[in-house]
Protein backbone atom coordinates (compact mmCIF):
# COMPACT_ATOMS: atom_id res chain seq x y z
CA UNK A 1 0.00 0.00 0.00
CA UNK A 2 1.42 3.52 -0.93
CA UNK A 3 0.64 6.88 0.23
CA UNK A 4 -2.19 7.44 3.20
CA UNK A 5 -4.86 5.38 4.47
CA UNK A 6 -7.30 4.35 1.81
CA UNK A 7 -10.81 5.70 1.50
CA UNK A 8 -10.28 7.91 4.93
CA UNK A 9 -10.52 4.46 6.86
CA UNK A 10 -8.37 4.53 9.68
CA UNK A 11 -6.16 1.22 10.29
CA UNK A 12 -5.75 0.65 13.93
CA UNK A 13 -3.60 -2.85 15.99
CA UNK A 14 -5.05 -3.51 19.19
CA UNK A 15 -2.56 -5.57 21.29
CA UNK A 16 -4.01 -7.40 24.13
CA UNK A 17 -3.61 -10.60 25.87
CA UNK A 18 -6.60 -11.07 26.89
CA UNK A 19 -9.12 -12.84 24.54
CA UNK A 20 -11.93 -11.24 25.57
CA UNK A 21 -10.83 -7.96 25.67
CA UNK A 22 -9.67 -8.26 22.38
CA UNK A 23 -13.03 -9.08 21.35
CA UNK A 24 -14.19 -5.94 23.04
CA UNK A 25 -12.28 -3.49 21.55
CA UNK A 26 -12.65 -4.98 18.07
CA UNK A 27 -15.97 -4.33 18.40
CA UNK A 28 -15.34 -0.93 19.74
CA UNK A 29 -13.34 -0.15 17.23
CA UNK A 30 -15.43 -1.29 14.21
CA UNK A 31 -18.33 0.25 15.62
CA UNK A 32 -16.59 3.97 14.78
CA UNK A 33 -15.46 2.54 11.54
CA UNK A 34 -11.94 1.84 11.64
CA UNK A 35 -10.11 -1.43 10.17
CA UNK A 36 -9.35 -3.34 13.13
CA UNK A 37 -6.40 -6.12 13.83
CA UNK A 38 -5.79 -7.47 16.71
CA UNK A 39 -2.45 -9.53 18.03
CA UNK A 40 -1.95 -10.92 21.17
CA UNK A 41 1.21 -9.69 22.36
CA UNK A 42 3.75 -7.07 22.07
CA UNK A 43 6.24 -9.19 19.69
CA UNK A 44 3.26 -10.23 17.20
CA UNK A 45 2.56 -6.21 16.83
CA UNK A 46 6.15 -5.14 16.29
CA UNK A 47 6.20 -8.24 13.74
CA UNK A 48 2.93 -6.82 11.72
CA UNK A 49 4.43 -2.85 12.09
CA UNK A 50 7.27 -4.81 10.08
CA UNK A 51 9.82 -4.24 12.55
CA UNK A 52 12.40 -6.58 12.14
CA UNK A 53 14.82 -5.36 15.26
CA UNK A 54 17.40 -4.35 12.96
CA UNK A 55 17.21 -0.45 12.80
CA UNK A 56 19.75 -0.25 10.09
CA UNK A 57 18.10 -1.98 7.83
CA UNK A 58 14.88 0.24 8.35
CA UNK A 59 17.39 3.69 7.73
CA UNK A 60 18.65 2.26 4.34
CA UNK A 61 15.11 2.84 2.70
CA UNK A 62 13.95 6.26 3.00
CA UNK A 63 12.79 7.38 7.01
CA UNK A 64 10.72 10.42 6.00
CA UNK A 65 7.31 8.00 4.17
CA UNK A 66 7.54 4.97 6.77
CA UNK A 67 4.30 3.96 4.43
CA UNK A 68 6.35 2.80 2.51
CA UNK A 69 7.69 0.03 4.82
CA UNK A 70 4.72 -1.81 6.37
CA UNK A 71 2.93 -4.21 4.51
CA UNK A 72 -0.05 -2.83 5.70
CA UNK A 73 -0.09 0.83 6.59
CA UNK A 74 -1.19 1.16 10.94
CA UNK A 75 -2.84 4.39 11.79
CA UNK A 76 -2.71 4.13 15.82
CA UNK A 77 -1.93 1.25 18.10
CA UNK A 78 -3.69 0.67 20.84
CA UNK A 79 -2.06 -1.54 23.62
CA UNK A 80 -2.88 -2.83 27.22
CA UNK A 81 -0.19 -1.93 29.70
CA UNK A 82 0.05 -5.22 31.61
CA UNK A 83 1.41 -7.96 29.32
CA UNK A 84 3.14 -10.98 30.03
CA UNK A 85 6.69 -10.58 28.01
CA UNK A 86 7.03 -7.46 26.78
CA UNK A 87 4.20 -5.37 28.17
CA UNK A 88 2.69 -2.27 26.91
CA UNK A 89 4.83 0.38 27.65
CA UNK A 90 8.27 -1.87 26.71
CA UNK A 91 6.21 -1.70 23.10
CA UNK A 92 5.76 1.88 23.47
CA UNK A 93 9.27 2.66 24.05
CA UNK A 94 10.36 0.57 21.31
CA UNK A 95 7.89 2.00 18.37
CA UNK A 96 8.62 5.48 19.96
CA UNK A 97 12.68 4.71 19.96
CA UNK A 98 12.14 3.47 15.93
CA UNK A 99 12.81 6.21 13.41
CA UNK A 100 10.76 3.81 11.04
CA UNK A 101 7.48 3.15 13.70
CA UNK A 102 7.60 6.65 15.55
CA UNK A 103 4.85 8.54 13.71
CA UNK A 104 2.08 5.84 14.92
CA UNK A 105 0.35 7.18 17.56
CA UNK A 106 0.02 5.26 20.64
CA UNK A 107 -2.76 4.42 23.25
CA UNK A 108 -2.05 2.91 26.82
CA UNK A 109 -5.15 0.89 28.29
CA UNK A 110 -4.77 -0.10 31.77
CA UNK A 111 -6.93 -2.49 33.66
CA UNK A 112 -5.25 -1.20 37.26
CA UNK A 113 -8.33 -0.23 39.84
CA UNK A 114 -6.67 3.05 40.67
CA UNK A 115 -4.15 4.15 37.85
CA UNK A 116 -0.99 4.64 39.34
CA UNK A 117 -0.30 8.64 38.57
CA UNK A 118 3.24 7.66 37.70
CA UNK A 119 2.33 5.15 35.71
CA UNK A 120 0.00 7.26 33.46
CA UNK A 121 2.55 10.14 33.30
CA UNK A 122 5.19 7.56 32.58
CA UNK A 123 3.01 6.60 29.41
CA UNK A 124 2.38 10.07 28.18
CA UNK A 125 5.81 10.84 28.83
CA UNK A 126 7.10 8.11 26.34
CA UNK A 127 4.54 9.43 23.71
CA UNK A 128 1.88 8.05 24.24
CA UNK A 129 -1.25 9.99 23.31
CA UNK A 130 -3.86 9.00 25.60
CA UNK A 131 -4.29 6.60 28.33
CA UNK A 132 -7.37 4.79 29.22
CA UNK A 133 -8.81 3.37 31.94
CA UNK A 134 -10.52 -0.36 30.87
CA UNK A 135 -12.74 -1.15 30.83
CA UNK A 136 -12.66 1.03 27.42
CA UNK A 137 -15.76 2.61 26.08
CA UNK A 138 -17.10 3.74 23.06
CA UNK A 139 -16.26 7.38 23.77
CA UNK A 140 -12.68 6.75 24.94
CA UNK A 141 -12.68 5.19 21.16
CA UNK A 142 -14.49 8.81 19.98
CA UNK A 143 -10.78 10.09 21.31
CA UNK A 144 -9.07 7.98 18.86
CA UNK A 145 -9.73 9.70 15.44
CA UNK A 146 -7.76 13.28 16.14
CA UNK A 147 -4.77 11.52 16.92
CA UNK A 148 -4.91 9.46 13.68
CA UNK A 149 -5.94 12.30 11.09
CA UNK A 150 -3.07 15.09 12.79
CA UNK A 151 -0.38 12.86 12.39
CA UNK A 152 -2.17 12.00 8.61
CA UNK A 153 -1.65 15.94 8.60
CA UNK A 154 2.33 15.74 9.41
CA UNK A 155 2.84 13.21 7.01
CA UNK A 156 1.26 15.21 3.97
CA UNK A 157 2.71 18.35 5.20
CA UNK A 158 5.92 15.89 5.06
CA UNK A 159 5.41 14.89 2.16
CA UNK A 160 4.04 17.83 0.06
CA UNK A 161 5.46 20.47 1.82
CA UNK A 162 1.77 21.56 2.67
CA UNK A 163 -1.35 20.41 3.92
CA UNK A 164 -3.72 18.57 1.98
CA UNK A 165 -6.96 19.65 3.44
CA UNK A 166 -6.63 23.55 4.05
CA UNK A 167 -10.05 23.14 5.95
CA UNK A 168 -8.86 21.49 9.00
CA UNK A 169 -7.27 25.29 9.95
CA UNK A 170 -10.02 25.41 12.93
CA UNK A 171 -9.22 28.88 13.87
CA UNK A 172 -9.69 31.64 12.17
CA UNK A 173 -7.35 33.74 10.00
CA UNK A 174 -3.50 33.40 10.19
CA UNK A 175 -1.93 36.57 9.51
CA UNK A 176 1.13 35.81 7.28
CA UNK A 177 3.96 38.25 6.11
CA UNK A 178 5.23 36.80 3.16
CA UNK A 179 7.22 33.44 2.15
CA UNK A 180 8.87 32.88 4.56
CA UNK A 181 6.27 32.28 6.97
CA UNK A 182 4.41 29.62 4.96
CA UNK A 183 6.58 27.14 6.52
CA UNK A 184 4.84 28.73 9.99
CA UNK A 185 1.72 28.61 8.82
CA UNK A 186 1.97 25.04 8.22
CA UNK A 187 3.28 24.42 11.31
CA UNK A 188 0.22 26.52 12.91
CA UNK A 189 -1.98 24.58 10.86
CA UNK A 190 -1.02 21.26 12.58
CA UNK A 191 -0.65 23.14 15.93
CA UNK A 192 -4.15 24.16 15.81
CA UNK A 193 -5.22 20.61 14.79
CA UNK A 194 -3.63 19.82 17.71
CA UNK A 195 -4.67 22.19 20.27
CA UNK A 196 -7.94 21.48 19.34
CA UNK A 197 -7.37 17.66 20.13
CA UNK A 198 -6.15 18.12 23.74
CA UNK A 199 -8.92 20.57 24.14
CA UNK A 200 -11.49 17.98 23.47
CA UNK A 201 -9.23 15.92 25.38
CA UNK A 202 -11.51 14.86 28.95
CA UNK A 203 -8.05 12.94 30.27
CA UNK A 204 -6.19 14.92 32.48
CA UNK A 205 -2.87 14.61 30.85
CA UNK A 206 -1.06 16.71 33.07
CA UNK A 207 1.79 16.37 30.50
CA UNK A 208 0.99 16.46 26.56
CA UNK A 209 4.41 16.36 25.47
CA UNK A 210 3.52 15.01 21.48
CA UNK A 211 6.68 13.08 21.15
CA UNK A 212 5.05 11.69 17.66
CA UNK A 213 5.68 15.60 16.40
CA UNK A 214 8.24 15.87 14.51
CA UNK A 215 11.45 17.62 15.61
CA UNK A 216 11.52 20.19 13.50
CA UNK A 217 7.78 21.70 15.18
CA UNK A 218 8.99 22.49 18.55
CA UNK A 219 5.55 22.53 20.21
CA UNK A 220 7.57 23.54 23.54
CA UNK A 221 8.61 26.81 22.20
CA UNK A 222 6.75 29.59 21.67
CA UNK A 223 3.38 28.53 20.76
CA UNK A 224 1.24 30.91 18.79
CA UNK A 225 -1.65 31.80 20.28
CA UNK A 226 -5.04 32.11 18.56
CA UNK A 227 -7.54 33.91 20.70
CA UNK A 228 -5.29 37.18 20.24
CA UNK A 229 -3.72 37.25 17.06
CA UNK A 230 -0.74 39.39 16.61
CA UNK A 231 1.62 39.43 13.47
CA UNK A 232 4.29 37.02 14.01
CA UNK A 233 7.57 38.84 14.11
CA UNK A 234 10.50 37.07 12.66
CA UNK B 1 -64.77 -14.59 21.41
CA UNK B 2 -61.55 -16.51 19.41
CA UNK B 3 -58.52 -14.11 20.43
CA UNK B 4 -56.73 -13.90 17.81
CA UNK B 5 -52.81 -15.85 17.42
CA UNK B 6 -51.26 -12.62 16.29
CA UNK B 7 -52.64 -11.34 19.71
CA UNK B 8 -51.14 -13.77 21.72
CA UNK B 9 -48.09 -13.62 20.46
CA UNK B 10 -47.82 -9.79 21.35
CA UNK B 11 -49.07 -10.40 24.16
CA UNK B 12 -46.64 -13.31 25.16
CA UNK B 13 -43.61 -11.35 23.88
CA UNK B 14 -44.43 -8.48 25.97
CA UNK B 15 -44.92 -10.84 28.98
CA UNK B 16 -41.38 -11.84 28.03
CA UNK B 17 -39.97 -8.51 27.51
CA UNK B 18 -41.22 -7.37 31.49
CA UNK B 19 -39.54 -10.41 32.53
CA UNK B 20 -36.51 -9.40 31.15
CA UNK B 21 -36.80 -6.02 32.40
CA UNK B 22 -37.46 -7.69 35.86
CA UNK B 23 -35.02 -10.22 35.51
CA UNK B 24 -32.24 -7.73 34.67
CA UNK B 25 -32.91 -4.82 36.98
CA UNK B 26 -32.87 -7.78 40.04
CA UNK B 27 -29.24 -8.48 38.71
CA UNK B 28 -28.07 -4.50 38.34
CA UNK B 29 -29.68 -3.81 42.10
CA UNK B 30 -27.89 -6.96 43.41
CA UNK B 31 -24.44 -5.85 42.21
CA UNK B 32 -24.02 -9.11 39.89
CA UNK B 33 -23.56 -6.74 37.18
CA UNK B 34 -22.43 -3.39 36.32
CA UNK B 35 -22.93 -0.74 33.71
CA UNK B 36 -20.32 -2.44 31.57
CA UNK B 37 -22.66 -5.14 31.04
CA UNK B 38 -25.27 -2.55 28.86
CA UNK B 39 -22.33 -1.02 27.03
CA UNK B 40 -21.52 -4.27 25.99
CA UNK B 41 -25.30 -4.57 25.12
CA UNK B 42 -24.77 -1.28 23.05
CA UNK B 43 -22.14 -2.61 20.84
CA UNK B 44 -24.66 -5.13 19.29
CA UNK B 45 -26.41 -4.43 15.94
CA UNK B 46 -28.04 -5.64 13.09
CA UNK B 47 -24.34 -6.80 11.82
CA UNK B 48 -23.39 -8.59 14.91
CA UNK B 49 -26.56 -9.66 16.78
CA UNK B 50 -25.08 -12.50 18.81
CA UNK B 51 -22.11 -9.92 19.68
CA UNK B 52 -22.71 -10.32 23.38
CA UNK B 53 -23.32 -13.79 23.31
CA UNK B 54 -19.99 -14.62 22.11
CA UNK B 55 -18.75 -12.21 24.09
CA UNK B 56 -19.89 -13.58 27.70
CA UNK B 57 -19.31 -17.44 26.28
CA UNK B 58 -15.51 -16.52 25.89
CA UNK B 59 -16.10 -15.37 29.82
CA UNK B 60 -17.00 -18.44 30.67
CA UNK B 61 -14.57 -20.57 29.17
CA UNK B 62 -11.91 -18.23 29.92
CA UNK B 63 -12.82 -17.80 33.59
CA UNK B 64 -13.16 -21.99 33.92
CA UNK B 65 -9.77 -22.15 32.52
CA UNK B 66 -8.53 -19.70 34.88
CA UNK B 67 -9.92 -21.64 37.71
CA UNK B 68 -8.93 -24.90 36.82
CA UNK B 69 -5.50 -23.37 37.13
CA UNK B 70 -6.24 -21.57 40.20
CA UNK B 71 -7.14 -24.59 41.76
CA UNK B 72 -4.17 -26.57 40.40
CA UNK B 73 -2.04 -24.64 41.49
CA UNK B 74 -3.18 -24.26 45.08
CA UNK B 75 -3.05 -27.53 45.30
CA UNK B 76 0.88 -27.48 44.82
CA UNK B 77 3.65 -28.29 47.48
CA UNK B 78 5.14 -25.14 47.35
CA UNK B 79 2.39 -23.32 45.58
CA UNK B 80 3.39 -20.27 43.35
CA UNK B 81 1.45 -16.97 44.58
CA UNK B 82 2.94 -15.39 41.81
CA UNK B 83 1.15 -17.67 39.38
CA UNK B 84 -1.84 -17.31 41.38
CA UNK B 85 -1.61 -14.01 41.26
CA UNK B 86 -1.27 -13.59 37.76
CA UNK B 87 -4.08 -15.75 37.00
CA UNK B 88 -6.39 -13.49 39.31
CA UNK B 89 -5.43 -10.41 37.78
CA UNK B 90 -6.56 -12.03 34.38
CA UNK B 91 -9.92 -13.29 36.06
CA UNK B 92 -10.33 -9.48 37.12
CA UNK B 93 -9.79 -7.84 33.95
CA UNK B 94 -12.28 -10.19 31.97
CA UNK B 95 -14.83 -10.04 35.05
CA UNK B 96 -14.60 -6.38 34.44
CA UNK B 97 -14.56 -6.39 31.27
CA UNK B 98 -17.87 -7.91 30.59
CA UNK B 99 -19.50 -6.44 33.91
CA UNK B 100 -19.43 -9.36 36.05
CA UNK B 101 -19.13 -6.74 39.53
CA UNK B 102 -19.31 -9.12 41.82
CA UNK B 103 -16.82 -11.65 40.35
CA UNK B 104 -14.54 -8.81 39.88
CA UNK B 105 -14.46 -7.60 43.76
CA UNK B 106 -14.22 -10.88 44.27
CA UNK B 107 -10.58 -11.32 42.85
CA UNK B 108 -9.60 -7.62 44.20
CA UNK B 109 -10.08 -9.40 47.25
CA UNK B 110 -8.02 -12.27 46.63
CA UNK B 111 -5.56 -10.17 45.41
CA UNK B 112 -4.82 -8.31 48.37
CA UNK B 113 -4.74 -11.33 50.30
CA UNK B 114 -2.10 -12.73 47.72
CA UNK B 115 -0.09 -9.97 48.53
CA UNK B 116 -0.12 -10.44 51.78
CA UNK B 117 2.01 -13.86 51.21
CA UNK B 118 4.89 -11.71 50.27
CA UNK B 119 6.93 -11.97 53.38
CA UNK B 120 9.41 -10.02 52.50
CA UNK B 121 7.60 -6.67 52.43
CA UNK B 122 5.08 -7.85 55.12
CA UNK B 123 7.29 -9.23 57.57
CA UNK B 124 4.98 -11.14 60.15
CA UNK B 125 1.63 -10.95 59.27
CA UNK B 126 -1.39 -13.33 60.46
CA UNK B 127 -1.88 -14.32 56.65
CA UNK B 128 1.19 -15.95 56.81
CA UNK B 129 0.67 -18.60 59.16
CA UNK B 130 -2.10 -19.74 57.30
CA UNK B 131 -1.64 -18.52 53.42
CA UNK B 132 -2.89 -21.67 51.91
CA UNK B 133 -6.22 -21.50 53.46
CA UNK B 134 -6.59 -18.07 53.28
CA UNK B 135 -6.00 -18.29 49.38
CA UNK B 136 -8.04 -21.21 49.76
CA UNK B 137 -11.01 -19.44 50.67
CA UNK B 138 -10.79 -16.68 48.54
CA UNK B 139 -10.44 -19.12 45.51
CA UNK B 140 -14.14 -20.33 47.03
CA UNK B 141 -15.56 -17.05 46.59
CA UNK B 142 -14.62 -16.07 43.31
CA UNK B 143 -15.56 -19.67 42.22
CA UNK B 144 -19.25 -18.76 44.15
CA UNK B 145 -19.61 -15.20 42.61
CA UNK B 146 -18.61 -16.59 39.13
CA UNK B 147 -20.90 -19.64 39.39
CA UNK B 148 -23.84 -17.39 40.36
CA UNK B 149 -23.66 -14.81 37.67
CA UNK B 150 -22.81 -17.59 35.19
CA UNK B 151 -26.24 -18.41 36.04
CA UNK B 152 -27.98 -15.56 35.81
CA UNK B 153 -26.34 -14.47 32.34
CA UNK B 154 -27.62 -17.93 30.91
CA UNK B 155 -31.05 -17.29 32.33
CA UNK B 156 -30.75 -14.10 30.80
CA UNK B 157 -29.68 -14.61 27.22
CA UNK B 158 -31.95 -17.45 26.75
CA UNK B 159 -34.89 -14.80 27.80
CA UNK B 160 -33.40 -12.99 25.49
CA UNK B 161 -33.83 -15.23 22.77
CA UNK B 162 -37.14 -16.30 24.05
CA UNK B 163 -38.10 -13.03 23.11
CA UNK B 164 -36.37 -12.24 20.01
CA UNK B 165 -38.18 -15.88 18.72
CA UNK B 166 -41.44 -14.50 19.88
CA UNK B 167 -41.33 -11.81 17.71
CA UNK B 168 -40.00 -9.23 20.42
CA UNK B 169 -37.10 -7.19 20.36
CA UNK B 170 -34.98 -6.99 23.52
CA UNK B 171 -35.54 -4.13 25.27
CA UNK B 172 -32.87 -1.86 26.07
CA UNK B 173 -31.34 -1.81 29.46
CA UNK B 174 -31.11 1.10 31.76
CA UNK B 175 -28.51 0.66 34.94
CA UNK B 176 -30.20 1.25 37.73
CA UNK B 177 -27.52 0.11 40.43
Amino acid sequence: MGMAATDDQFHVLAVDDSVIDRKLIERLLKTSSFQVTTVDSGSKALEFLGWHGNEISMFSEASISPNNHQEVEVNLVITDYCMPGMTGYDLLKKIKESAFLRDIPVVIMSSENVPSRITSYRCLEEGAEEFFLKPVKLSDVNKLRPHMMRTKLNNDIIENGKPENEEKQENGEIITTGEADSEMQQFQTAQSLQQQTSQNNNNNNDNNKRKSMEEGLSPDRTRPRYSDLTVMSN
Amino acid sequence: MEIGGEYLEILGSSILMTDYLEYSNALFREGLLDGQFIQLQMLRDDSNPDFVVEVVTLFFEDSQRILNELSKTLDEQNVDFKKIDANVHQLKGSSSSIGAQRVRNACIAFRSFCDAQDVESYGFCFFVLFPDQMCLRCLQQVKQEYLLVKNKLEALLRLEQQIVAAGGVVPTLNDVS
